[in-house]
């Protein structure tokens, strides 16, 4: 008898140790999860330290770029990195909601998975495919078809004419934007349709039964339900756009020249790092390439806390 | 009469609305998709027309010399296998924690929210950390620290996926083991794990295609090699790295190899995240 309680009780407290380390192996290992956003800000901010240390908060607001000089300002690539993700982001976000709109309101059941499946694998498709397929088949659509056409229209215009000069390249900000907009679609698309669906049935019947058209119910119900979620969705695919890499580099130019328009050659923060980083041949160059990669990281990280922040408010209006 | 006929207008009009709001919806998803069936025809006819044998018995090739990405295809499967290797068990352990231990804790609320930002950073911003972290101390380029790049990568995502997974499991199901004396590990390797196992490999074989066509973090890392290496600490030749020198090249036979990798890239990407979403398909709502 008592040997078999002290068995029992040898067991009951093999488990309890076995428990504790099985514990702290996963405490552990959701702690690395913290460990490696914390260390990576950390070692971008020393790496990026001479920059830094010689130019100052200058090295924000400058436009020179100058290997050889050894002087450098991030303002250039700060500057393209912005705007091709404002343009990515004045193309995706209608064209998802677009989309959103076709999932949930227009399409038979049938389609509905088959569509949101494709649009997914769009997602999938790996940025530097983006980047080749820009390159080769893209960027002379665009000098071809396009650029031609938008500086005959619009280069002339009073104050937007500004925004359409120059040689219809193919290569700039414009055909960097669309590319990095094409990319965000699935993003942006599905946070969308997965915020449209939770919208409660008896709101958009009560709705339908007053005899509101679809057009209203997405216009006057759903959007203003789902609206903090919906910025959410956008925020996340801004994030995306901008730290993009592989696919801009291929198509932005990488000159560090400072231009208002969309046509002309450009550069982003990660497209001049993933270009310069093999050719930086002094230790200040490289430290100003890493202190880009800290610019980026703030900024994105920025972003993306707020897209979360917005995702959750959904999340705890829907009870969940 | 005359209020109706405004009504009539009205009406007219909304209906307009109405309609040419579908119209453009339709429109968006159609052109949403053109881009999908564009870039993947313009992939797969390029491809093909370079794909041949050689492609996989040979080593890149010097400039205006013929050859294969033996060497690149090698040296991806090697990097990602042991991006796989490092990242998938801490990223399931990790999963669990939040799953099981921390709940909806705040421990655990701060994880995920960092988590999810991890999922979306820009991932040259990992190779640069990477670089920072065993680059500049080991002195040299090294394919295990483009594995190490690779795996921060894939962290995020089976974090994530197998956090949702074991919070699907009911927990009449870990309460019902639990009563029978069961300790926790017990309870969690061998009944949760295994209830919710197809959304765990979801989560990890979609890991999987999201690094294997990732570049810009092995610039900075793995870097690349015109030869065979089977050295885990030096550069190794890799396709993606691969692709982006021949692409960028002025050199025919360079841009063929490059379309010939895009090709594999992109099959091996497609399949696997199809693979991944009938995998949860077939065993739907554990």
């Amino acid at each position: 008898m008592e040997l078999e309680a002290d068995a029992a009780e040898a067991r009951a407290r093999r488990d309890r140790r076995a428990d504790r380390a099985f514990r702290t192996l996963l405490w552990l290992a959701g702690l690395l999860v913290l460990l490696a956003l914390g260390s990576t800000a950390v070692s971008l901010a020393w790496g990026g330290r001479e920059a830094f240390a010689t130019f100052g908060p200058g090295f924000l607001v400058s436009s020179e770029w100058d290997p050889v000089g050894r002087r450098f300002g991030a303002l250039v690539p700060i500057y393209g990195t912005l705007v091709t993700s404002l343009l990515a982001m004045l193309f995706a976000v209608p064209v998802s909601f677009g989309i959103a709109l076709f999932l949930t309101e227009i399409a038979p059941g049938w389609l509905r998975g088959p569509v949101a499946a494709a649009i997914e694998l769009l997602a999938a498709i790996p940025s530097i495919i983006y980047g080749m397929w820009g390159l080769f088949v893209f960027v002379p659509f665009m000098a071809d078809h396009v650029e031609p056409w938008l500086i005959e229209r619009l280069g002339p215009l009073p104050v937007l004419g500004v925004l359409f000069r120059g040689v219809p390249l193919g290569i700039g900000m414009l055909t960097g934007g669309v590319i990095l907009g094409i990319m965000v679609i699935p993003f942006v698309s599905s946070v969308m349709h997965e915020v449209f669906s939770v919208v409660p049935a008896t709101l958009k019947e009560s709705a339908y039964a007053l005899g509101c058209t679809t057009w209203e119910v997405a216009r006057d119900i759903v959007l203003p339900y789902t609206r903090t979620a919906v910025s959410g969705g956008i925020f996340l695919g801004m994030g995306r756009a901008l730290g993009e890499t592989m696919a801009v580099t291929f198509v932005l130019g990488n000159t560090h020249n400072l231009s208002a328009s969309l046509l002309d050659p450009g550069n982003s923060i990660a497209a001049a790092i993933a270009n310069e980083f093999a050719e930086a041949d002094s230790g200040l160059y490289l430290s100003s390439l890493i202190a880009l990669g800290l610019v980026l990281f703030a900024v994105t990280f920025l972003v993306l806390a707020a897209a979360k922040l917005l995702l959750l408010r959904l999340e705890g209006a829907a009870g969940r | 009469m005359k209020a109706l006929a405004r009504g009539g207008a009205l009406h007219l009009r909304r209906r307009l609305a109405n309609a040419t709001a579908m119209a453009l919806a339709t429109v968006a998803t159609v052109f949403g998709l053109l881009w999908l069936v564009w870039i993947l025809w313009v992939t797969l006819r390029n491809g093909f027309e370079a794909l041949g044998p050689r492609l996989f018995l040979e080593s890149t090739p010097p400039p205006g010399a013929e050859g294969g990405l033996a060497n690149a295809l090698y040296g991806s499967l090697l990097l990602v296998s042991l991006a796989l290797a490092l990242g998938a068990p801490v990223g399931v352990a990790a999963g669990a924690f939040l799953a099981e231990i921390g709940h909806n804790g705040r421990l655990a609320a701060v994880i995920r929210f960092v988590n999810d930002i991890l999922l979306s950073a820009p991932s040259i911003v990992i190779g640069l950390f990477v670089y920072e972290l065993m680059v500049r101390p080991m002195g040299r380029f090294s394919a295990v620290a483009g594995a190490v790049s690779l795996a921060l990568i894939l962290l995020p995502v089976v974090v994530r996926t197998t956090d949702e997974m074991l919070r699907l499991v009911p927990v009449a199901v870990r309460e019902s083991a639990l009563s029978l004396g069961l300790p926790q590990w017990k309870v969690t390797l061998q009944i949760l794990f295994r209830a919710a196992r197809a959304g765990i490999a979801t989560g990890v074989l979609l890991a999987v295609a999201r690094i294997s066509g990732e570049t810009a973090p092995l610039l900075f890392t793995a870097l690349n090699n015109q030869y065979w290496s089977t050295n885990l600490l030096a550069p190794m030749a890799n396709v993606p790295v691969v692709i982006f020198q021949f692409a960028m090249s002025p050199y025919d036979g360079w841009q063929r190899l490059a379309w010939a990798g895009a090709l594999v890239v992109t099959l091996f990407v497609l399949v696997v995240s199809v693979l991944a979403r009938s995998l949860l398909r077939g065993r739907a709502a554990p």
